[in-house]
């Protein structure tokens, strides 16, 4: 036995540099063939063929090269691509960053093979999403719709609290008329701590939800060209589990910035030329294929959303990891420093947040007839009354008229009652009163997004009433 | 058949081995599968080739096999309403093979080679035909007649011509004897991407691409022809305003890349054109759209490739005498294909890591825009609109500013109005366009007489408006004089009213030329007025609060195209609002005709 096995082993590595590679004389390798790497001390990692010129192959190492040496490593080469077994049972369950189980318990009863990478959706099978998933909360709600099959990212900064908003979205997050059976969470750490990873999975147990969700950790001690992988097996799994079993999959994934940084490690290993702070010039493409794996298929039953989270470096929004996200995504949810300061919470900042499918997700039919007049009223107030701190801030208040100082304490409203609620779930209807209630403080001059109509509906009774 | 052996392999590009000689820009399949691809560079003895597909578990030793064309598009009729990928494969008949996601090495010709066409015949054996003259008509649709030209380059006599009737696009309709043999003429053609289409002469622009767009007909128009582009951040409204010009421009063929952009975006077009109305033809949007969708996930040599497959079908369309636009979104995405296969090859970069070669590329795009005779006389054009995506939103980057060389329309979006969610976010003092002069006549002949003027007094106001706003940063708003406080309530009330349209009011969606043309009526008689006013003692800032101001700022949405008599009501009102205002005044209600 052990004789045969040897003979399928490979040697003949010519130098290792980071997180690859580099062999000589292979024989019928395919590009991004999957490789098994025997250590020296007989430990087996995964890999992958990046490049082939002749027969000399690139390996990626997923685990990392360290204790690698030139005589003694194996290789064996697999004529098929990186896959995840998949099979009923994948919920409740935690995965190392490559999708092997860890929590000790049985393997997965594979019912298939699927690839990592995934093929992309052809987009006349996509069916547009459109059904709206309450968060409980109001700033996703009534500002920034998430609906089923969307990619919406929280763009957070080092020390915000975006996993306590994710883990609520998790909790909160409802369908009308869904069933709970059918709602399931992937989560992925991408080189987080163990706290943060534990955190959530507390959270959730807590909330009586371990059941419904797949674990895929890749911590930050662990090597980071498998954060390449980490991933690409959650998603794949999301995949079976949505695709396959019919399931409603919410998606998170978190840093998004590690994953980056990996990409851009391995891609200087590469010898690659760079693009913007090093990142690789294929960065867009590359996020591209985690991302546009969110959507909805006509004619299947479940849905994969994603909220991917990703910390700003310095909180700078153009940074090349936020900015190429956002280009992908289909808006963003962005935490600002100081309204964390000031103790509100979900800090979100309103006006560089955004929902792309906010107008397939709101108005008649969907949310209220009303939904989409409303949230442009306040965004357009909110826009004004922050450009007019700014200014009273220089010529004081007394230099303002009595709309502006009206707008100047709308805008403080909008931050203490409407975007903070701390933990607490509110309702959509809830959401909206505390809207138009805000709205009805200001004069009908500056309402300029509202028809005579629906500032009679929807504003009156607050105006007589108070 | 000539062929090479793979010996490298890096992401979507290989080299390999030639046996026999291949061109460049030469289509070739790749490996058992089949994987289409394009020669990309020649080397003594080697071949580099980019591939259109997923290039997992392609192996050194695979063969290329040489087709001896160049990458070509087909055309003939049964391309609109359909959605093909970046070299042409159609989606559906991908998705009847493959299912709901793409596999490799699935082969499906882009026209149905199977559907019957009725052609109805325009010439008789025995007439002279040239290049580019109609064969014969093929309807498509109700509207839309599909002509049938004589190929380019070919000139002589026609010796037989089918009968009308029905027939696949393979079949021969007519033969026309040139002075070297004897051509025969089917409904199917090839065209090779990269090579512009001839036409007779190009022709100057004149006439404005309509777009129901108030902040681009009357601010900074496209002409009929013209080429223009869309930049902004990300989260500006660049998709959303690219499909509204989309939907509601006044061209007879609509060309629309998604060009490695969101799948859910294309998926959206779909679900939402079939049921859109133009609002001048009461067509189906669809029946006069071509989609292209290569999406950011889909394999980027085909994204590279998309916008010439695109652009070679606008091409086709013009030749039969349409008015064709072609939208791009977006011309970034492409350009970073052009650099990610540049840096496989291990080119010598340029600026921020693009290849030397991508103005000239740019150029080359853009310049098969024009208003031209076609080869059959006909006068037709190819607008071309594409959107940039600048990286942290930074105008001065490579792609925004190369395209700024070549467009000459400039519609610069902003991340503050975006914010504030004022569509479209059109920066009113960033943007420019070059067709104001061309555009001007057209529009005076159409009655508005005073149009160019009045479009530069209104810019002229909001650029007074940017400077006074600097101002009240230091000295706050009271401290200026009433005429100058006039100068920021007149602004907002142009930017309110004329700027902001909203793209999902169904009033407010489309703005005719002639709802166009009575609001500037409307606001020229508002700052008229309003100037007497302060000049008569009234302070500026009582004029916020009048509900006619309102009024004004909401006649986008509140008043429809069908309803121009609101408009009219609306000017009388001023009237009346204003000789109560300003009693003292001679009689305003002369100017009201």
């Amino acid at each position: 036995m052990i004789s045969v096995e040897h003979n399928l082993l490979h040697t003949g590595l010519t130098s290792v540099q980071g997180p690859l590679v580099f062999v000589r004389n292979v024989q019928d390798v395919g590009l991004y063939d999957r490789v098994e790497v025997i250590a020296p001390d007989d430990s087996v990692r995964a890999g992958r063929v990046v490049s082939i010129a002749a027969q000399n192959a690139v390996v990626e190492i997923f685990q990392g090269t360290d204790g690698l040496s030139l005589s003694e490593t194996r290789l064996r080469f697999l004529a098929e691509p990186v896959q995840l077994a998949v099979g009923p049972g994948m919920l409740g369950r935690v995965y190392d960053g490559v999708g092997q189980p860890m929590d000790g318990g049985p393997p997965i009863a594979a019912e298939r093979k699927l690839r990592v990478d995934g093929s992309a959706i052809n987009p006349v099978r996509r069916d547009v999403p459109r059904e709206f998933i309450e968060t409980g909360v109001s700033s996703v709600d009534a500002m920034n719709v998430l609906v089923r099959g969307q990619k919406l990212p929280i763009f957070s900064g080092s020390g915000l609290s975006h996993d306590r908003l994710a883990s609520n979205i998790a909790r909160f997050a409802k369908l009308r008329g869904a069933k709970q059976q059918d709602f399931a969470i992937v989560f992925a750490a991408i080189g987080v701590t163990f706290d943060t990873a534990e955190h959530f999975r507390r959270e959730m147990d807590e909330f009586g939800a371990l059941q419904r969700i797949a674990l895929f950790l890749n911590l930050a001690s662990d090597p980071s060209a498998e954060r390449l992988l980490t991933p690409r097996v959650a998603l794949t799994a999301a995949e079976y589990l949505a695709f396959e079993e019919g399931r409603h999959v919410l998606v998170i994934l978190t840093d998004i910035t590690n994953y980056c940084e990996a990409l851009r490690e391995v891609s200087s290993s590469h010898g690659e030329i760079p693009s913007r702070k090093g990142y690789p010039g294929y960065m867009y493409s590359d996020l591209a294929t985690l991302y546009e794996r969110a959507g909805r298929i006509r004619g299947r039953e479940g849905s994969i959303t994603q909220v991917p989270i990703l910390t700003m470096p310095n909180d700078d929004i153009t940074h090349p990891v936020a900015d190429l996200s956002g280009y992908i995504t289909e808006g963003q949810i962005v935490l600002d420093r100081d309204l964390d300061r000031r103790g509100v919470f979900p800090p979100v900042a309103l006006l560089p947040s955004l929902s792309r499918l906010m107008s397939k997700g709101s108005g008649k039919g969907m949310t209220d007839e009303d939904h989409p007049a409303l949230a442009s009223q306040l965004y357009s107030s909110y826009a004004q009354a922050q450009h007019l701190k700014v200014l009273s801030s220089v010529v004081g208040e007394e230099g303002l008229s009595k709309s502006d100082r009206a707008l100047l304490q709308f805008g403080e409203r909008m931050e203490n009652d409407f975007l903070n609620q701390g933990d607490v779930r509110r309702t959509l209807e809830d959401t909206f009163e505390i809207g138009w209630r805000l709205l009805a403080a200001l004069p009908n001059e500056v309402l300029v997004r509202l028809s005579d109509q629906q500032i009679e509906q929807h504003l009156a009774s607050f105006r007589h009433g108070g | 058949m000539n062929e090479a052996e793979v010996f490298w392999i890096n992401g979507p590009v290989l080299k390999a081995q030639p046996v026999g000689s291949m061109q460049m820009k030469e289509a070739v399949f790749v490996g058992e599968q089949r994987l289409a691809g394009e020669v990309i560079r020649l080397d003594a003895n080697s071949v580099t080739v980019q591939v259109f597909e997923d290039t997992t578990g392609l192996k050194p030793g695979s063969l290329v096999q040489a087709s001896g064309l160049p990458l070509a598009a087909e055309l003939g009729p049964g391309m609109l309403g359909c959605m093909f990928d970046g070299i042409q494969r159609p989606l559906t008949g991908i998705a009847q093979i493959a299912g709901d996601f793409f596999d490799t090495g699935v082969n499906v010709a882009p026209l149905d080679r199977e559907h019957r066409w009725e052609f109805q015949p325009s010439l008789k054996p025995g007439a002279v035909v040239n290049e580019g003259q109609t064969l014969g008509l093929v309807p498509e649709s109700a509207d839309m007649s599909h002509r049938v030209l004589i190929p380019p380059g070919v000139n002589g006599k026609l010796e037989w011509i089918t009968d009308a009737g029905d027939y696949a696009i393979e079949d021969t309709l007519a033969r026309v004897r040139t002075r070297e043999e004897l051509v025969d003429v089917a409904m199917l053609r090839r065209w090779p991407i990269r090579k512009t289409r001839p036409c007779a002469r190009r022709l100057s622009l004149q006439a404005p691409l309509l777009t129901g767009q108030r902040a681009i007909d009357t601010f900074f128009p496209i002409a009929k022809g013209g080429a223009a582009s869309l930049p902004g951040g990300f989260g500006t409204g660049k998709t959303v305003l690219l499909q509204t010009v989309a939907k509601w421009s006044d061209a007879d063929v609509i060309v629309y890349i998604g060009c490695g952009e969101r799948g859910n975006e294309m998926a959206d077009v779909l679900d939402e054109f079939p049921r859109l109305e133009d609002p001048r033809s009461g067509r189906m949007l669809m029946e006069r759209t071509v989609l292209i969708a290569n999406t950011s996930n889909m394999p980027v040599a085909a994204r590279e490739a998309s916008i010439y497959t695109g652009m070679t079908i606008a091409e086709y369309f013009r030749d039969q005498g349409f008015h064709v636009a072609l939208f791009a979104d977006s011309i970034s995405r492409w350009a970073e294909a052009l650099r990610e296969i540049s840096g496989r090859l291990e080119e010598l970069p340029a600026e921020e890591g693009y290849p030397a070669y991508l103005p000239t590329r740019l150029a080359e795009f853009f310049e098969r825009s024009g208003r031209v005779q076609t080869l059959n006389g006909t006068e037709a054009s190819l607008t071309v609109v594409g959107t940039v995506s600048p990286p942290g939103g930074d105008f001065s980057e490579p792609v925004t500013a190369h395209t700024r060389r070549y467009v000459k329309s400039f519609l610069a979006l902003d991340r503050a109005r975006a914010q504030a969610r004022f569509y479209p976010a059109i920066h009113p003092l960033q943007s420019y366009s070059g067709y104001l002069e061309q555009t001007e006549r057209w529009w005076q002949q159409r009655g508005a007489l005073q149009w160019g003027a009045f479009t530069k007094r209104m810019l002229e106001l909001l650029e007074e408006q940017a400077r006074l706003e600097k101002m009240v940063k230091i000295v706050g708003r009271d401290a200026l004089p009433p005429s100058q406080r006039l100068v920021l309530v007149c602004a907002d009330i142009v930017v309110q009213s004329l700027l902001r349209q909203s793209a999902f009011s169904e009033a407010d969606r489309f703005c005719s030329a002639e709802k166009q043309t009575e609001m500037l009526k409307v606001i020229e008689l508002f700052l008229q007025q309003a100037d007497r006013a302060v000049q008569s003692g009234v302070d500026p800032d009582t004029l916020t609060g009048l509900p006619i101001t309102r009024r004004i700022q909401r006649m986008g949405e509140d008043i429809g195209n069908d309803n121009l008599e609101a408009l009219a009501l609306l000017m009388h009102d001023i009237h009346d609002v204003f000789s109560e205002l300003a009693p003292s005044f001679p009689e305003a209600g002369d100017d009201a005709a």
